[in-house]
């Protein structure tokens, strides 16, 4: 017989899934809501940019040049007289932008290569895998530099290729997810009765191994943020004017740095607090997405409260 | 074990293959050839005739046939055969040199540095790793893991500029310039080397912290580190002597996966601190569009990486017994 106040229960459980999600991040795992607001300050100050930066991206002469932070421009002026502050601001919208979908392109691509190629099995897993290993083998920054010699700088083509480079050898990663799905039994009992394998794949597969998806995606955000800098810092990325952080590091600024030491600490501080942030984030969503270590009584260090019993445990349940 | 072995040393040969296509392909591929370089550089002096520039520098051929004969399966214009397989990985097309010396002369330093970078990262991210384990969520815990994550977030190239610039502007200090060999002078090359591996190493080591981590607690929880603790032993033993040996087969892997990713780290610190190694070399190669010395560098690099992984690999069996390679 069913019992409507269990169906009027779990409405509300999954209406307030995310609530749930963030009250959880607040009170487990304070760190983790650090770096969710300096995410979220990340991204509105990308996205509103042009609203908070108080001169443009590439305002030349808007002050003096090299001029030492002052009220006017409160983190001072490079070479150019361009204000760095606005520079910097512009430079979150670039890191927003490479950040997210660079991982986003990745993860797809991972996800494909990786599934397809655990799969299908054979011989052609044995000639991608083949592949992925060459291409690892090759240092990545010297390879995407090569790359983005043959294609030019730019924030699209950086993006493309970075996306190309980490979803190849991401897809190690997915690959052996999906292996280990692979060895279910349930998966033989689907094909026996018939299923095809697109819908073995999508129904099956893919929602198993979305938790490592997640996660790649997660540890990806911080290190496309980093790699473009570090490309820009080499020459190899974001061309200027372009704020790129990496980029205000290098070129001019290394002329200048001697002289107007600030040109070099604030684009390198927002980098360090906005990877910070992010891998912060990242960290407390696996965990909580984790369901490992879901229901966490038996972990080394977790108090048990007096009294939690099963017995009171469910009966709690089902007073809801 | 042999077998196995031999079977990994001669599937090395069709990466490295793969891998020497892919860069031979790629660096070829970027506009601005070099011929097209040579001229705009040299065409103001002299009368500089293309075809035979090409045809001296050895890319009049169809691009199959340049890496049949870098490769050593394909005759050279002069009807010998010599290419990687006879151990000579062609001369620079811009200066002429063999390769295999300007290698010879960067790699010391790069090789240098990694070993530094290495040891650094591992001394700091050890005993903090193991610190941050033991006392798990407690404030030193909370310390070392943000520690950790700075570590991985700030960038080297960042790290490295600071360190140039403000102890030039503190102290009128600046980093020595020329380069001592290691076997001549010992003290002055360390302390040549010894910031830029600071910087190297302080990168790699929050992974390492984290890795090292996540390992240590893992095996925290076996049995028989429960055992151990029934049978009274102190805490340093259970740690050092039980739970750490097991927890650090894994970072060892992680280690290996690292190495690529030092490289590109290498590459950065030894820009910013002037040191002449093969990222230096690689870099202005790649600017200069010098093909041959890309593709030889390259794979040096790849063999080194392969050959690095089969050595964590057969570490990794050495040291876990239940690891069994047939």
């Amino acid at each position: 017989m069913r019992n409507n106040s269990s169906k009027r229960k779990t409405e509300r459980k999954r209406r307030s899934g995310i609530i749930n999600l963030l009250a959880r991040l607040l009170k487990e795992k304070p760190l983790g809501a650090v770096g969710l607001l300096i995410t979220l300050l990340l991204l509105l100050v990308g996205i509103f940019a042009n609203f908070i930066a108080p001169y443009g991206m590439n305002a030349v002469a808007a002050g003096p040049s090299l001029s030492a932070p002052s009220i006017h421009f409160w983190l001072g002026t490079d070479n150019l007289g361009r204000d760095l502050l606005s520079r910097i601001i512009y430079g979150a919208r670039i890191s927003v932008i490479v950040g997210l979908v660079g991982a986003a392109i990745s993860v797809v691509l991972s996800t494909i290569i990786g599934i397809l190629s655990a799969y299908i099995g054979g011989a052609f897993d044995l000639i991608v895998q083949r592949i992925v290993d060459a291409w690892m083998c090759i240092p990545p920054l010297i390879l995407m530099m090569v790359l983005i010699s043959m294609v030019g700088p730019g924030m699209w083509q950086v993006i493309i290729i970075m996306g190309l480079s980490f979803g190849i050898t991401g897809s190690r990663i997915v690959r052996s997810s999906t292996l280990s799905m692979k060895a279910n039994m349930y998966l033989q009992a689907s094909r026996a009765l018939g299923c095809s394998n697109i819908r073995i794949l999508t129904k099956h597969i893919l929602p198993n191994i979305m938790s490592t998806i997640i996660i790649l995606f997660s540890t990806l955000v911080p290190t496309m943020i980093l790699t473009e800098a570090s490309l820009s810092f080499l020459g190899f990325g974001i061309a200027p004017p372009a704020p790129s952080w990496g980029g205000m590091l290098t070129g001019s600024a290394r002329n200048y740095m001697f002289l107007a030491p600030w040109l070099v600490i604030w684009p390198g501080v927002a980098l360090s607090i906005v990877v910070y942030g992010v891998n912060v984030f990242g960290d407390a969503l696996r965990d909580l997405l984790d369901p490992r270590l879901m229901g966490g009584v038996g972990r080394y260090g977790v108090k048990i409260k007096k009294g939690d019993t099963v017995k009171s445990k469910l009966a709690a349940r089902s007073d809801g | 074990m042999r077998v196995y072995i031999i079977r990994r040393l001669l599937l090395i040969i069709p990466t490295i293959l793969l891998t020497s296509i892919i860069i031979f392909i790629t660096i070829r591929l970027i506009p601005g050839s070099i011929i097209d370089i040579m001229v705009a550089q040299f065409g103001a002096y002299a009368k500089v005739d293309k075809a035979e520039v090409e045809s001296e520098l050895g890319l009049n051929v169809p691009i199959y046939i340049q890496y049949g004969r870098w490769v050593g399966v394909v005759p050279q214009a002069d009807g010998k055969i010599s290419g990687v397989l006879e151990g000579n990985l062609g001369d620079s097309l811009w200066h002429g040199t063999p390769v295999i010396s300007e290698i010879g002369s960067s790699w010391p330093v790069t090789f240098e540095l990694a070993v530094l970078g290495l040891i650094i990262s591992q001394a700091i991210a050890l005993p903090i790793g193991i610190y941050s384990s033991i006392r798990q969520d407690t404030w030193g815990d909370y310390v070392a893991r943000t520690f950790a994550i700075l570590c991985m977030a700030v960038p080297g190239f960042w790290l490295g500029t600071m360190i140039v610039v403000f102890p030039s502007i503190w102290w009128g200090y600046s980093p020595p310039i020329t380069l001592i060999p290691f076997i001549t002078n010992p003290i002055g090359n360390l302390k040549m080397f010894i910031i830029p591996a600071i910087v190297l190493g302080m990168g790699m080591a929050g992974i390492s912290m984290r890795m090292t981590r996540t390992m240590m607690l893992e095996v925290l929880r076996q049995d028989y580190i429960r055992t151990a603790w029934a049978k009274g032993l102190k805490e340093r033993v259970v740690v050092m002597r039980h739970a750490l040996r097991n927890a650090l087969i894994p970072v060892i892997t992680i280690i290996g996966m690292q190495m690529p990713v030092m490289v590109g780290g290498e590459v950065i610190i030894e820009n910013i601190f002037n040191l002449p190694g093969m990222g230096r070399l690689i870099t202005t190669a790649t600017l200069d569009r010098d093909y041959t010395v890309v593709s030889g560098a390259m794979i040096v690099f790849g063999i080194v990486m392969v050959l690095i992984n089969l050595l964590v690999d057969l570490t990794y069996g050495y040291l876990d017994p239940r690891v069994n390679y047939k």
